[in-house]
Formats: C-alpha cells, structure tokens, sequence
C-alpha cells in the first residue's frame, strides 16, 4: 500500500541531539512526526515512540479502507471480467435467465435512476434554494432541516414500503417505472438539497450584492447571478444522485423492479429490470445459482463501472472547481 | 413596475418556501402510510406480544407475530459493526485531517467516498460469495451466513459516514487550539487525544450515531448476508433475521391487504421509530454541542 505512505517532513528543529542515542534509531523515531518541540532524555523518546506506534495505527486504519475497496473491485473484476461481452451488454436475458445479457436491466436502471433525477432535481433544488437564499434562521428552518435530516436517515426498505403503500396501491400506478422513480426521487432529496446548498454558498456574497446594487430583485439575482454560477456544483450533486439511486435495491423491489420481463419498456408504466435487483435475484433466487454465477459477477461489474463511473466523475469535476473557486 | 415586480417577488418567495416543505411533507408521508398499512395488525396481536413475542412464524396457520428475535437480530447486527467502524472510522478521519499530508489525502479521501458509492447490492453479492465461504473454513461453522458476517458487510457501510462527518468535525477545531497545545511541549498525538478529540467530541458522537443509524437500516445486505434464521442467536456465528431483511424477504409474497402484510409494514414502523431516535439524538447533539468561536470547550 505504497499508495498512503508519506514523504518525510524535513527535520528542521534537530539540533540538540543528545550523544548517547545510536543514530539509527533517533530517526526511526523521529519518521511519523512533525517535530514542534524538541524535549530531551528518555521522556522525549518514549512519547516519540508512543507517537509514531499511534500515527502508524492510524495510517493503518485509512489502509484497510482502501484494501476493503479495492479487495472488493479485484474479486469482481477477477470473477467476472470473462462474463462481459458485446452480446452480454446487448441481450436480453435467455433461457429461465441461465443465458443471454442484460439489457433489459441496464436499460431500467437507467430509467429508473434519470426518473428520479428528473423528480427529484427541481424540488431539491428549489428547497435549497429557499433554505440559502430567502430563509431567516427560526424555528421554520429549523424544522425543514429536521425534517431533511430525518428524511435522509430513512431506511432505504421503509421508502419501499411508502413507495408500495402511497404510489402503487393508492396512486394506482401499478409497479412501474413512474412508481420506482418517484420513490427514488424521494429517497435522493436529501442528497440534492445538501449539494445545492454547498453549491449556493460557495458563491460568494459579493456577486449578490454586485447584482442587488444595480437594481436587480431578489429573485434576478437569483436566476441570472447566483444559479449560473452554482450550475457546476449543483451538477455534481446531481450526478451522484443519479448514482446513489442506481445502485439502490430495496426501494424498487416492491415498487419498480421485477424478477423478469422480456420486453424493454415503452412507457413510463410499465415494469422493468435493474441491475442491482438482478443481481439480488441470481444470487440468492435464481433456478440454477451456481451455474449463473459469471452472470452475478459480470452484472455486478456494470453496476460497479456504472456507480463508481459516474462517481469519479462527479469527485474529479468537483475537486476542479473547488481549485478553481480558490 | 415597481409593484409588479414586489408581486413577482413576494410571489417567487411564498413558491420556494412552498416546495422547500416538500421533504417534511414526505416524511410526512410515510409516516402516515407506515401507520396506516401498520396499525391493522394490532386488531389481531396486542402490542406487547408484537414486540416481545418470541416466534415470527407469518405463513403458519395460526400465524405467530413476534418480532422480537428481529429486532434483536438488528440491534446485535449493529452493535457488532459499531464494534469494527467506530474505531475504524474515526481513527481514519484522525489521520485523514490530522497526520495525512494534504496530498495523501487528496487520494485517501476519494477512496473513502467511493467505498460509499459501492451499492450495498455488490457488498452483500462479496459477503456471499467470497466472505461467507472463508469464515466457514476458516472457523469451521455450519454456515458462513451469519451475524457476524452481516456486520463486518455493514461496517463498511457505515465507516464512510463515520469517517466524512467526524472528519468535518474535527477540521472545525480552531487551530489556535492545537497550536496552543504544542506550544506548552506536547507531542503532536498529546495534541489530537487531548485536545482535539475532545474538542470535536460532539461532531465525531453524531458521525457514530449517523453511522450505526444507517447500519439499522440497511437492507440488502442483511437479507443477503445474515442468515435469514428468525431466531434468537446463541452465537455469533449464528444465523440471524434482522428487521429490513424479513420486511425485503417477505413483502413479495405477502399478500395486500392481509394480516401478514400488516406485521410486515408494522416492522417497518419499528425500524423507522429506531432510525428516527438515532437521528434526532445525532441532530440534538449537532445543535446542543456545536463549537462556536474557541471558547466553548
């Protein structure tokens, strides 16, 4: 793990260096800190030591998430590369689904996930929009961040269980793309206010004020000033969003997703696949579990590249702009 | 003009607020609809024995309604994670924001939120087919499936969340502090366990809560992991049936209307009673201890 080691800080404050100590292990000691104060004798030493054992105990415990990560991606990657094909991308299901490719799955995914965006954008962004700009901190706001919060600690099977309850039964949709996006939607509000709202403060109060002096309203300033500028950031949020909703499975499982349909969708109430729900099925539903097990591997392989994808996207993007806006 | 533009204003205002309610509204929401699906079953099983009855037999004939090994199985699943990402993912914000230079963090913290974005699906998919069949060699166990599998799975999940939030936390120490600290001759780690930690407690307590809260509800990966065994564990290498993981098996096959898919979404009430607890103390927390200037310590 070469990957989180570090480059020694130059030892500036070395100078009163006791003979006694053998050389070799002085610097050994002196490796994991940034020396702010050079003590003497035996107590300088053992707290030196205690220092370094700590800091690599820590580095040690940011390494094993990296290793869980990557441990993670080589098995699936090892497992299942041979399973990815043209054909595997491009073809439905065949054969009790022992055969054939995924693309009704990908496809629903994809629906699914952009229904979601599509919902659930205007409404988070809206939300942070009032929250950043218009609201004056009271017991108002205090309760629609309550309310955000508690939103966002929902269990993922109990937005199932409303999306079942409030959009299949009651709304009638039936299981059905509308029905799976919607609940989505609900479930990535938290995630979009929180990124718009990090989007909207980062522009700085002077371009409001530029606006506000030249006579603009309130709301001007807002859609030709501040959103303009925040556009970038609020992206970003938007596509992990995208993301995060993709890679869900309990939400859709009652609500979007079904065991299998041969046909892609034409409407938005129809039923579809998804990848992580296939996966779910072939692995612990599937007739023949052993015998499909490249397919398990190589759906959850398009599921990581697609997740992972779009996420590296959005941290790349965001880390651009954060350096552009220093 | 003047006024048209007042009313445009006063209008654009009044809409945002409007939306800006929708989450509560949807919170709302569901918990209108978790009651409303939920309640029914208590006509037929009393409150007391839905919580504390022992046997959760939904498809017998009479049917038994107990979900206490459930909510056992969730406390325990979460608590045993607690045990592997609590120390893991704060000693990772330690060293992220602390002892990590900038340009390794630059590369440890994108991993970090990666190992966020990987879909719970793919973990469970990983506990069972790889980490399963090592734990039942490795420990010679009847099956791999199980309590402790499930939370070695959900630890990863919550460390992201552990880390990020305890990480802000710790970032937000003045450091006029740490600076204070090292000018009286502590060592840089006398510095972070006496006084950083401490300053930041708050923050890193509601990263811990946000954390177990999200391992609480966790679904896929105790209904592909844990076993499915709806009994009380003796061990933990016992299979076990959290509360997300009978709710995701069940819901499929239970039909509407009818007394099972009642239990079902009055687990659902349990589960969300448990993840809103942990929320509002994680946001009681946030509000009450928040760091203001460096004189609150």
């Amino acid at each position: 793990m070469t990957l989180f080691l570090e480059t020694n800080p130059p030892e500036k404050q070395r100078s009163d260096k006791s003979a006694a100590e053998t050389k070799a292990k002085e610097k050994a000691m002196s490796k994991n800190d940034r020396t702010f104060f050079e003590g003497s004798a035996a107590y300088d030493r053992r707290r030196k030591f205690k220092q370094s054992a700590f800091f690599n105990l820590f580095r040690a415990a940011a390494a094993i998430n990296g290793m869980a990560l990557l441990t993670i991606i080589y098995f699936m990657v090892a497992n299942g590369w041979r399973a990815i094909s043209w054909e595997f991308l491009t073809q439905p299901p065949m054969e009790s689904m022992t055969k054939g490719g995924i693309l009704p799955c990908i496809v629903g995914t994809v629906c699914l996930s952009f229904g979601a965006i599509l919902a659930a954008l205007p409404i988070g962004i809206a939300s942070a929009i009032y929250l950043n700009e218009y609201a004056r901190p009271g017991k108002v706001v205090r309760l629609i961040r309550l309310g955000i919060n508690n939103l966002a600690g929902v269990p993922s099977v109990v937005f199932g269980l409303f999306g079942l309850g409030f959009f299949v039964v009651i709304l009638d949709m039936g299981v059905s793309i509308a029905a799976g996006a919607l609940t989505l939607g609900a479930m990535s509000l938290p995630v979009i206010i929180g990124s718009t709202e990090e989007a909207l403060k980062s522009v700085p109060d002077t371009y409001r004020e530029a606006s506000l002096g030249l006579g603009a309203t309130k709301w001007q300033t807002i859609w030709r000033v501040v959103l303009p500028s925040a556009l970038p950031g609020i992206l970003t949020g938007a596509i992990l969003g995208i993301s995060r909703a993709a890679g869900e499975t309990a939400p859709i499982m009652f609500t979007g997703a079904v065991f299998f349909t041969p046909k892609l969708p034409t409407s938005i109430f129809n039923e579809v696949m998804a990848l992580p729900y296939h996966i779910y099925v072939l692995a612990t539903a599937g007739t023949e579990i052993e015998k499909t097990r490249h397919l398990q591997y190589g759906t959850a392989i398009v599921l990581i590249a697609l997740v992972l994808g779009m996420n590296m996207l959005a941290i790349f993007w965001r880390a651009r702009l954060r350096k552009r806006l220093k | 003009m003047a006024n048209r533009r007042q009313t445009t204003e006063k209008s654009m205002q009044a809409m945002f607020f409007i939306i800006a309610t929708a989450s509560i509204s949807i919170l709302f929401l569901i918990m209108l609809f978790l009651f409303k699906e939920g309640l029914p079953i208590f006509k037929t099983v009393s409150l007391k024995d839905f919580i504390f009855g022992k046997y959760w037999y939904p498809t017998s004939d009479p049917a038994d309604f107990g979900i206490f090994p459930l909510i056992v199985a969730s406390l325990l699943v979460t608590g045993v994670s607690g045990v592997f990402s609590i120390p893991l993912g704060v000693m990772t914000a330690i060293y992220l924001s602390e002892i990590a230079r900038p340009r390794v963090s630059e590369i440890v913290k994108p991993v970090v939120e990666l190992l966020a974005a990987l879909p719970s699906v793919v973990i469970g998919f990983f506990g069972m087919v790889l980490v399963a069949p090592f734990l039942q060699r490795v420990f010679d166990i009847p099956t791999g499936l199980n309590l402790f599998n499930a939370s070695l799975m959900l630890a990863f999940m919550s460390i992201p969340t552990i880390c990020s939030i305890s990480e802000d936390a710790i970032h937000s120490v003045p450091i006029a502090l740490r600076e204070a600290s090292v000018a009286l001759g502590a060592t840089q780690l006398q510095t972070i366990v006496r006084v950083v930690v401490p300053a930041s407690i708050s923050g890193i307590s509601t990263a811990v809560i946000l954390g177990l809260s999200r391992a609480v509800g966790e679904t896929m990966v105790v209904l592909m992991v844990a076993g499915g065994a709806a009994m009380l564990p003796q061990s933990i290498f016992d299979p076990v049936r959290p509360m997300p993981a009978s709710i995701a098996a069940e819901m499929a096959e239970a039909p509407v209307g009818g007394e099972h898919y009642y239990a079902l979404f009055a687990t659902g009430i349990v589960l969300f009673i448990f993840t809103m607890i942990f929320n509002i103390i994680a946001d009681f927390i946030a509000q009450r201890y928040r760091q203001v200037g460096e004189a609150s310590l």
